[in-house]
This record gives C-alpha cells, sequence and structure tokens, in this order.
C-alpha cells in the first residue's frame, strides 16, 4: 500500500495532465491526498487482518477523494476487504476473489461497462489474467495481470468515452489515455512488484 | 497563475474560515468534514434541504444556506465532488424530523458520492429524497454520455424548494416541486476566457484571442462548438434559441428569466445579454414575469455568461417571491 501511495504520488502530474486532456486536470491530485490519508489511518490501526486494512483503505479514499475517483476506488477496497474479511495471508484464489468482488462494487457504483473508457478497462483484463493464471506461481500471475491492466490502460487510448466527464468530449476524447485506467493499472503493477519482491500483499 | 491565495492546498479551508468570519450570524461554519450549515438548523418539523459540489462555483451553494433556501450545503475541494461523510453530516444536521432533500447536480462525482450517503442516511434511518439536475442543453443527452449536466436551474430549484419547505410541504411534496422546476428548467452558457483552477495552475483549455466556447459546462467542460466572438445579441441568440427550442418554449409561456455571470464578467455585459434576451423571447411572444441577473453560478475567473429559463406556473411564481435571507440572495425578510 505504501508503494501504491508513493507511485501515486510520483506520477501525481501525469495522472493530472492525463486527466487534463480529457477530464478536469486533478486525478492525480485527488488520488495523493486519498493514499496519504490512507496510509495515516493504516499506520493508526492494526495490520494483521487484510481485510479490515483494505477497509480502512476504501474508507479513507472515499472520505477524502471526493469527485468520481473516491466513490469508485473506495468501493473497490470495501468491496476486496469485504471479500478478505478476517485473513491474514491472501493465496491466488483469495486475491482473485477478492479483485473480483472490487470490481463488481465499482461496476455496480459507476454503471459503466468494458469499452467505455474507464478503470475497468485495465482492471478487467486483469482479472481475466488472474483467473486464467490456474498454476501456484503468484509472483507470476500478478505480474501477468499487471501486463494485463497495461495493455487494458493502452487499449483505452483510441476509445470514445461513454461514462464521466470525459464523455462529454464525445469522439474528441479518442486518442487520450484514460486516467482512471492508468491509476488502476499503476495499482496492479504496485502490488506484482510488492509480491515479486517478497512483500506482503495489499 | 496569480490569484489571491495562500497556498493552493489552502483554498478551501482559508476561504470558508472567511465566511465564518463573515456571516457567523447566519451560517455555522464547521471544517471536519467541511459543511456550511443554516445557523437555526435543525428546523424543527421542516424539510432540510441540502445541496454540495465542488468548490470554485461561489456564492453557490454555500451562499444559498439560510431560511428559505438550503438548510445545509457541502463544499468540495475547487470542481471536485464533497465526499459523503460530508454529505452525511449535513444531513444529520439539518434533519428537523422530516426528511432531507438531497438536490444533486448531475455530474458522476456527485451522483455517486451522494447516493453513498443516502445509502448511509437510510441506515441511519433518516427519510432522504434525492433529485438530480440536468438542465444543460449543450449535452446530448444520450446512452453514451453521463448526460446532461446540472447548472443554473439548480440556483433557482434551490431557492423554490427552500420557499417550500418554509411553507411546511412534506419531503414528497418538496422533491416533486423540485423536479418541477428541473423539468420546465433549461440553461446553456458560453465561455470567452478559460479558467485556472488553483491546483492546476493552468488553464484546462485555451481559447485564441478572438475565440469563444458555446455550451460551456462550468468546469470548463468542451461546449457545442468554438467560434469566432460575436456580438452580444448574436450569442444570446446563439444560447437562447438552443433552450427555448429544446423544452421547447412556447408562445404565451411565462418564464423565469435568468442571465448568470460565469465570474470573470461584469454585470454590465450581463444586462446587455438580459436586454436581448428579453428582445428575443419578446419576438416570440414568451414573457419574462420574473428575472435573475448576476454572478451565481461561476467557474472561477472564467468570462462568460449562461442563460436559463423556468417556465412559471403560479405556485413556482409564489414560490420565488417568497421571503429569502441567505448571504447570495436575499429578500422579503427582515
Amino acid at each position: 500500500m505504501k508503494r501504491f501511495a508513493a507511485e501515486v504520488a510520483e506520477n501525481r502530474a501525469y495522472l493530472t495532465k492525463l486527466d487534463g486532456a480529457i477530464g478536469d486536470g486533478d486525478h492525480g491530485t485527488n488520488m495523493d491526498r486519498g493514499m496519504k490519508k490512507a496510509l495515516e489511518k493504516l499506520e493508526a490501526a492494526d495490520g494483521d487482518d487484510i481485510g479490515a486494512s483494505l477497509k480502512t483503505v476504501g474508507m479513507a479514499l472515499v472520505s477524502s477523494v471526493g469527485g468520481a475517483a473516491g466513490p469508485l476506488y473506495g468501493t473497490l477496497f470495501l468491496q476486496m476487504g469485504q471479500s478478505a474479511a478476517g485473513k491474514s495471508e491472501l493465496d491466488l484464489a483469495g486475491f482473485t476473489d477478492a479483485l473480483d468482488a472490487g470490481i463488481q462494487g465499482v461496476i455496480k457504483r459507476g454503471k459503466a461497462e468494458p469499452g467505455d473508457k474507464t478503470m475497468l478497462d485495465a482492471l478487467g483484463p486483469a482479472l481475466e489474467a488472474l483467473r486464467s493464471a490456474g498454476d501456484d506461481d503468484v509472483a507470476g500471475a500478478l505480474s501477468r495481470a499487471a501486463e494485463a491492466a497495461r495493455e487494458g490502460m493502452e487499449s483505452t487510448v483510441p476509445m470514445v468515452a461513454r461514462k464521466g466527464r470525459a464523455s462529454y468530449l464525445g469522439e474528441r476524447s479518442a486518442g487520450h489515455q484514460d486516467p482512471g485506467a492508468t491509476s488502476s493499472h499503476l495499482l496492479l503493477k504496485t502490488v506484482a512488484e510488492a509480491v515479486g519482491s517478497g512483500g506482503a500483499a495489499g | 497563475m496569480k490569484k489571491l491565495i495562500n497556498a493552493p492546498e489552502d483554498v478551501l479551508r482559508d476561504a470558508l474560515e472567511g465566511m465564518a468570519a463573515a456571516h457567523g450570524d447566519r451560517v455555522r461554519v464547521s471544517f471536519d468534514p467541511p459543511v456550511i450549515v443554516r445557523a437555526d438548523a435543525p428546523v424543527q418539523g421542516k424539510v432540510g434541504i441540502i445541496s454540495g459540489g465542488g468548490s470554485g462555483h461561489e456564492p453557490m451553494h454555500g451562499g444559498f444556506v439560510g431560511m428559505g433556501m438550503l438548510d445545509a450545503a457541502c463544499p468540495g475541494e475547487v470542481f471536485t465532488s464533497p465526499t459523503p461523510d460530508q454529505m452525511d453530516a449535513a444531513t444529520k444536521a439539518v434533519n428537523g424530523g422530516a426528511g432531507v432533500l438531497h438536490i444533486v447536480k448531475n455530474y458522476t462525482g456527485d451522483v455517486m458520492n451522494f447516493e453513498m450517503a443516502a445509502e448511509i442516511a437510510s441506515a441511519e434511518d433518516i427519510e432522504v429524497v434525492s433529485v438530480v439536475t440536468n438542465d444543460d442543453v449543450a449535452v446530448q443527452d444520450s446512452l453514451y454520455t453521463a448526460g446532461r449536466r446540472g447548472v443554473g436551474v439548480t440556483v433557482l430549484a434551490e431557492k423554490i424548494c427552500g420557499a417550500a419547505a418554509e411553507e411546511g410541504k412534506s419531503l414528497q411534496e418538496v422533491a416533486d416541486i423540485c423536479r418541477r422546476v428541473n423539468d420546465q428548467g433549461r440553461s446553456m452558457g458560453m465561455a470567452l476566457t478559460p479558467c485556472i483552477t488553483p491546483a492546476a495552475g493552468e488553464p484546462n483549455f485555451t481559447l485564441g484571442d478572438d475565440e469563444m466556447e458555446i455550451g460551456i459546462g462550468i468546469h470548463g467542460e468542451p461546449g457545442r462548438e468554438r467560434m469566432k466572438v460575436e456580438s452580444a445579441a448574436k450569442i444570446t441568440a446563439r444560447l437562447a434559441s438552443a433552450v427555448v427550442e429544446d423544452l421547447p418554449y412556447n408562445e404565451g409561456d411565462e418564464v423565469l428569466a435568468f442571465v448568470n455571470g460565469m465570474g470573470g464578467t461584469p454585470l454590465i455585459e450581463l444586462y446587455i445579454v438580459y436586454n436581448e434576451l428579453n428582445k428575443f423571447l419578446q419576438e416570440r411572444g414568451i414573457k419574462i414575469t420574473r428575472n435573475l441577473i448576476g454572478n451565481y453560478i461561476t467557474s472561477l475567473e472564467m468570462a462568460g455568461c449562461s442563460i436559463t429559463l423556468v417556465r412559471m406556473d403560479e405556485e413556482l411564481t409564489r414560490l420565488w417571491d417568497a421571503p429569502v435571507d441567505t448571504i447570495a440572495l436575499r429578500w422579503g425578510a427582515r
């Protein structure tokens, strides 16, 4: 989680620039504010229960980010936390279930579909990659999921936005990478790197 | 970026502290989470009305908190929707036992955050009804967009619903009136210049010295088209035609005409626009029976204006005329 916060902070200007092209230019700033708040809350909390930690992050995002990203990322983490409640470690199946629950929450909250040029276009392919992993190599599966998220993120470039503020642009939104899909890729990439290097997942 | 600020991250707090210092007799301002509440809230037995949205549109919504209008406002960061805990705090602060109306402008973030707040309120057994305003005709309302944006009608709905609540109407009745104002209202705006959010530090779109954007959103969202600047008469006709044809407003209709400044346009120009609008409507047999002219739903320092019409009936007119005593809108009171 610290790595994700650091990635967000590092990419704040990049996310904001992407958002400036097709949104309102605040995605990086808002996510950075939210992740800083999430880290504060995490440090104050007991860290053993992964589900509880994920919920803490979700609540912090919901109450500090605002905009569309607050409810969407907040819901993602809250639902992942619900799925992982009481667990002190997550295996591949557990993480896959949690991500699935998170994505279902995002779909319900945002009512977006794949291809609408949203964060789902990065998260969906990552989930598919995890499901088709089928072996016990957690690090390998997560790294393939991160790769799928990257491809998903890149696939948003030619898409015409159908949700959120970018949808007001219509055809003019094509040719720009979606900032939400980009931050979602950062999230998956961070998880893969954390697990790959032996750090704790989540 | 040249702005009268201390630091970009302090803008909201510093401004709210200023409001609290200036208007402590009318409103209570809390900071964690940020909420502006009517000084005498909750008014027992009265439907509470809250609204909220990103900051940078002042006086909306905080300037509309007071007798005869809003009971509380939730200010988000500049151009960023407020969070559910702000709305939850506001809902609790204004609940006088008759339920709470949430007036929500149709933006993806506002709608989702207010949805979460309504879920929290329902878990706390507070009756909440949400009405979403979506009056901006510049946006095609289709399955392929986030739908029409809520703009000028929101201000008028907050005034009219506030009066209805003061009369003792029920939550359902006040919500129905809100929907009626939204149904009978249409708006369109234009920009002569972009605006700069403190956090971004640079304009999020650019316009040439001789260009304007017709159909602009209040966060600088793109409009219908970009073109060379024209006379006030021609610009007004463009906006008014789009508005009138959309509902449509017909010969014999009586309307409330709202000419709103985007923040960087002087009142003298808004009166020129109002004059052109009056002539335009007269030619079509549409009668302005009430008007509002000024900077009420702004977009930071953007220069430009928007036009909103609401078709009025006897009840809406009576509610519009009822006393209101807020920081930014005040008549008939005291």
